[in-house]
């Protein structure tokens, strides 16, 4: 009888690969539904087209490498990759744009560092900083929730994908756009002249971040990652803009609630700073990364030429990543600091 | 009973089987035709035979003898003859051949005379050691360390009796705990006495009532014995795990549990230690749990030592699976043997033959994604994502500093991995690869101080020669002189104070030797030794010896050339200071 | 120039303050170079301590720390037939050059022997105890003589000088004790090694 020799452990516990990033899409649901309740079909076909294209430029490049593309693809990272990048962009965005954003996201940003974890720095966010630096026109102009103006239907959500204008209709300054700009205004004063202000953070931008945020909070129910990396850009972000909110003068920079619902900060925090290949490895280092970059964060929006600053901020830490890793490994079993 | 306050970081808790096995009673296994007894069933020096080929041994009698303390010695498990010494498959992962005595048994199982010490308390340690010693008894949890090393320590506080067994399938020691509780006590108290613990804590996992109940039954109602207990989660049976569960400290890093006062021995150890001393039963039989869905009979079997688990399989009833594959230990920590006629050994706990649904065959691996669900689960506190980066470059310096040596390749990380990555096997031979690298380190510095010593001593030896050659010299001088002076005028006394004198300088001369040796005559015997080296040089040449030795030639000739032009510009009193 | 004009000139006080500076940074690198003296040639034991010290003059030097010497005056590193690709590698890592291939000339890489003596066949020259460069092998004037197993280094000195030939070379082979884990085969190989599979 001729016996069959694997090495241990002979057991697995069946969560692989595709299963981890399927809960990742799921978890994108939530914040998902927001921004197409507040900005319209065109979030829908952002999505497709992102989604899409990461897809097939994933394919050609595989294709390219001479791997099994059945057994590459079906990790669903590329789509990952999409779906994060799609709720970045503005909605009605050009499909050529989205192409490019998608291209390299994939392609520069994944593949040629190696591929699947190899990839120092945060796909989605290179691809979208790419897109902010070469079209900055593009990709500031956000539409108007849909309280404050009429979002365009399907129809012309599909069309506003082929034409070659940004879709100029009904976009108006967000929230951080009004902050950045303000110049002596009390901030009650801001709040009261413009609507998108809504209760808190922002017209919609308050839901939308909120779903992402009951999205993250099932990830790490469901153990995808540790608390470690959120709570720490999530703490230094409140911390700091509490530290600098003198009552709603002029030049404080807004409350902690209004940086923790407004822009990209839940996404950053449970989608983008998570992602564990660009990050750091241990516990210790994910608080710091996180940590590092809820202050950039703040620095970039409140002093900075941004309005928003998540991408700038996890691609600046990405760098740092290596460095964190190299002062923060763990204490192995048997060490004083390790006693549980 | 007590549950246990702390824990370990990581772990998991996998699905656990335990009921597939754990239903019926311990089972005698009958007396196999043929019992295979390898030299080498513990990690220490191989024992060596002393029964010959053709002899008759009986049960209980010693086989092979343990090298030497920190060994263990084999007895046969059955009566019948000696048939071969000879290299056969055994149980281990390289699927390598290794000496085994062969013996054909009568069926008679006549058992060779032997007395018990049922009043153990009268001897004394090292008396108790030498017992346990010669009764081939080693821990039977895992890794078959000889158990009267282990026990031979001096300031122990607490003795841990382990009964976790946190391995998914195995339940060899729960029957135990479960029908053999009284006899486990006794060893437990034969242990304290041994190592002279104040107190006993006896560690079992909360999955197995029935064995907490008995155990707790039998246990010594002394605030010195205390029962504990803890969730299930493996790997809490791993010494170092189940330390820190029980007492909330840790072993230092490197260092033994005894470095901290605790001994830890397992619940099967300790009902050996029992039968060896109170029955006098050496270790020939053991508890090994038979299970997994290809056999049709499920449970565990007190076996023979040696008894080839072919037999055992098809005396459990085995169907032939289409890719077969049958795993010596649990499904964490065991390995898949090479072939099923290897023996039974005395770390064998269980032989686990799954079918093909309930352990399915390893994923190919995806690419690691460095989600860290790994340095989640690991118990050592490592971080195997990195371990695998540097493991897969061949970066030893990196993976000494994220401490590689501290995992006890428990297989949880394995275990959790979504990209199904054999880490273990990655860490084993990376592991294997820094061993055998500082092996030879090691080779290679003794070789350099041997070298060198032999450059010094051979460098040594021509001085002295020299320095015999030129004394002799002197002494024959100085007697022509001597001579001639005597011819001249016969001053006896005068003489006398010369002969003196010149036997003085002379001996000074041979006890300073080399060191204050005269430099000319120095510089002369390097000429005279480079003139011989050229010669030899030459004829060499001549008789086209191997590039290797003219080579070697060309260079000594060059240092010689060296050390004579140095020793021509350096005044003498230098070379006398060198 | 009356002397207070001298001093201010403008090139006098660019001369005197690169005079004060560079003689304050020589005092300060004469300190340094007695305070972090480094005592002996630490690159001739830093590239002897990689070197295998088998000693088999292989690379033409009478042992390896001649070769360490030669290296380290610039001789090349890829000499050492017992060392092999692996030692080249380290060599080149310490010394931070680009690694050759193992110069045939010197031999080729060979699995580690050691020494044996036929001990029936020894008629006690002593011949092979003079050749080994680390004093490996036992015995005295017309008696036998046997190898030390554990401190040979395989360097096969001891063979030739043999007269009736009675020493083996006997290559060490792994055993169940040597034995150890194989690395997985490589699965996921990046692109450019895949692109050379294909070409061989």
């Amino acid at each position: 009888m001729s016996l069959m020799r694997t090495s241990s452990p002979h057991l697995s516990a069946a969560n692989p690969v595709q299963h981890v990033m399927q809960q990742v899409l799921l978890a994108l649901i939530p914040g998902l539904i927001a921004l197409i309740h507040f900005f319209g079909p065109g979030v829908i076909f952002n999505l497709l087209a992102a989604c899409g294209f990461a897809v097939l430029c994933e394919a050609l490049v595989l294709r390219l490498r001479g791997y099994d593309l059945r057994f590459f693809l079906s990790d669903y990272s590329a789509l990952v990759t999409g779906a994060l990048l799609a709720v970045s962009i503005p909605p009605y965005s050009p499909w050529w744009l989205i192409f490019i954003g998608a291209f390299f996201s994939i392609v520069v940003a994944k593949h040629l560092f190696g591929g699947l974890g190899q990839n120092p720095f945060n796909p989605a966010m290179v691809g979208y900083v790419v897109l902010l630096i070469s079209f900055p026109v593009y990709m500031t102009h956000w539409t108007a929730p849909s309280d404050l103006a009429n979002t365009p239907g399907l129809l012309q959500s599909f069309a506003s994908l082929w034409s070659n204008e940004y879709y100029d209709g009904t976009t108006m300054a967000t929230p951080l756009d009004l902050m950045k700009q303000n110049e002596g205004q009390m901030l009650t004063f801001l709040y009261a002249n413009n609507p998108q202000f809504g209760s808190y953070a922002g017209l919609g931008w308050e839901w939308v971040n909120l779903g992402f945020l009951a999205g993250g909070l099932w990830m790490l129910h469901k153990k995808l990652f540790t608390w470690h990396g959120p709570v720490g850009m999530l703490a230094a972000l409140g911390i700091l803009s509490a530290l600098f909110y003198d009552d709603g003068s002029s030049a404080s920079g807004g409350s902690p609630l209004f940086h923790w619902l407004s822009g990209a900060t839940m996404l950053g925090a449970f989608f983008i700073i998570t992602d564990p290949a660009s990050g750091a490895t241990s516990n210790l280092g994910r608080l710091l990364f996180g940590a590092m970059v809820g202050v950039l964060v703040y620095c970039i929006r409140v002093w900075g030429n941004y309005p928003d600053a998540v991408a700038f901020a996890v691609l600046l830490l990405n760098f740092c990543a290596p460095f964190i890793d190299y002062y923060t490994i763990p204490k192995p079993y048997g060490t004083e600091d390790s006693q549980s | 009973m007590n549950t246990a306050k702390h824990t370990f970081h990581g772990g998991i808790r996998p699905l656990e089987h335990k009921e597939d096995s754990n239903t019926t009673p311990i089972e005698i296994a009958p007396i196999p035709p043929m019992l295979v007894l390898p030299l080498q069933q513990h990690s220490g020096p191989t024992a060596k035979p002393c029964v010959t080929e053709g002899e008759y041994v009986y049960k209980g009698q010693m086989i092979a003898n343990a090298a030497d303390a920190s060994g263990a010695s084999i007895h046969a498990s059955s009566s019948g003859y000696v048939v071969a010494i000879e290299a056969r498959l055994v149980a281990h992962p390289s699927g390598m051949a290794d000496t085994c005595i062969v013996i054909e048994t009568d069926g008679l199982d006549a058992a060779i005379e032997t007395s018990g010490h049922p009043n153990w308390r009268n001897l004394n340690r090292v008396e108790l050691l030498d017992i346990l010693h010669r009764s081939g008894i080693v821990g039977l949890g895992g890794a078959g360390f000889p158990t009267a090393r282990k026990l031979n320590t001096d300031s122990i506080d607490t003795l841990i009796i382990n009964g976790t067994e946190c391995e998914p399938y195995i339940t060899a020691d729960d029957l135990c705990m479960r029908e053999r509780a009284a006899d486990i006590i006794r060893g437990c108290e034969i242990l304290k006495y041994i190592v002279g613990a104040n107190s006993v804590i006896v560690g079992i996992e909360d999955n197995k009532p029935e064995a907490i109940e008995s155990m707790g039954k039998a246990m010594p109602s002394s605030p010195d014995w205390k029962l504990v207990t803890f969730p299930t989660k493996y790997p809490s049976g791993g010494e170092k795990q189940l330390i820190e569960i029980l007492t909330g400290r840790q072993v230092p890093r490197g260092g033994l549990p005894a470095n901290i006062g605790i001994v830890c021995q397992n619940v099967g150890t300790a009902f050996a230690v029992k039968e060896a001393l109170e029955d006098g039963k050496p270790l020939i039989s053991r508890i090994t749990t038979f299970t997994g869905q290809a056999l049709s009979r499920r449970g565990n079997l007190e076996v023979r030592l040696g008894t080839p688990v072919s037999y055992l399989l098809d005396y459990m009833g085995y169907t032939e699976q289409k890719v077969p594959r049958l795993i010596m230990g649990g499904p964490m920590m065991g390995f898949a043997l090479p072939d099923a006629t290897v023996p039974i050994v005395k770390t064998t706990n269980c032989i686990l033959a799954p079918d093909t649904n309930e352990l399915p065959l390893p994923k190919p691996a995806q690419p690691c994604i460095r989600c860290g669900f790994c340095a989640e689960a690991c118990p050592a506190s490592l971080l195997p994502q990195q371990l695998f980066w540097h493991s897969k470059s061949s970066n030893f310096d990196q993976l000494d500093k994220h401490a590689l040596d501290d995992c006890i390749e428990c297989g949880v990380c394995s275990y959790v991995c979504p990209s199904s990555i054999p880490l273990v096997q990655y860490f084993r031979a990376s592991k294997h690869e820094m061993r055998m690298r500082r092996n030879e380190q090691q080779q290679a510095d003794k070789a350099r101080e041997r070298f060198e010593a032999r450059q010094q001593r051979l460098e040594r030896e021509a001085l002295e020669r020299e320095a015999t050659r030129a004394a002799r010299k002197a002494a024959a001088k100085a007697k022509a002189a001597e001579s001639s002076r005597f011819a001249d005028e016969a001053d006896p006394v005068q003489a006398a104070i010369e002969r003196a004198k010149a036997k003085k300088a002379r001996l000074m001369q041979q006890s300073q030797q080399g060191a204050q040796m005269n430099a000319e005559s120095a510089l002369d015997s390097l000429k005279t030794k480079l003139a011989a080296q050229q010669s030899t040089l030459q004829q060499a040449e001549a008789d086209e010896k191997s590039e290797k030795i003219t080579t070697a030639l060309q260079a000594s000739i060059r240092r010689l050339e060296q050390q004579i032009a140095e020793s021509e510009t350096k005044p003498p009193s230098k070379d006398v200071e060198e | 120039m009356t002397m207070a004009e001298f001093f201010l000139n403008d090139l006098t006080q660019t001369v005197l303050v690169f005079l004060t500076l560079g003689g304050l940074f020589g005092l300060l690198l004469g300190y340094a170079s007695i305070r972090f003296k480094v005592e002996g040639d630490p690159i001739v034991e830093q590239i002897n301590a990689l070197l295998p010290q088998t000693q088999c003059g292989q690379c033409s030097h009478p042992g390896c720390r001649p070769y360490a010497e030669a290296i380290a005056s610039g001789e090349a590193i890829n000499k050492c037939p017992p060392g092999g690709e692996d030692t080249i590698h380290r060599l080149a890592d310490l010394l931070g050059m680009e690694p050759q291939p193992l110069d045939g000339e010197h031999g080729i890489e060979k699995p580690k022997t050691v020494a044996f003596i036929r001990e029936a066949e020894c008629i006690g020259c002593t011949k092979c105890i003079q050749a080994c460069p680390v004093d490996a092998i036992l015995g005295a004037a017309k008696l036998m003589h046997t190898v030390i197993a554990q401190e040979c280094t395989g360097c096969d000195l001891c063979v030739e000088p043999c007269p009736v030939d009675c020493i083996d070379m006997i290559e060490v082979t792994t055993n169940i004790k040597t034995w150890g884990w194989e690395a997985p085969e490589n699965d996921d190989i990046i692109a450019t090694d895949r692109m050379s599979d294909k070409a061989a």
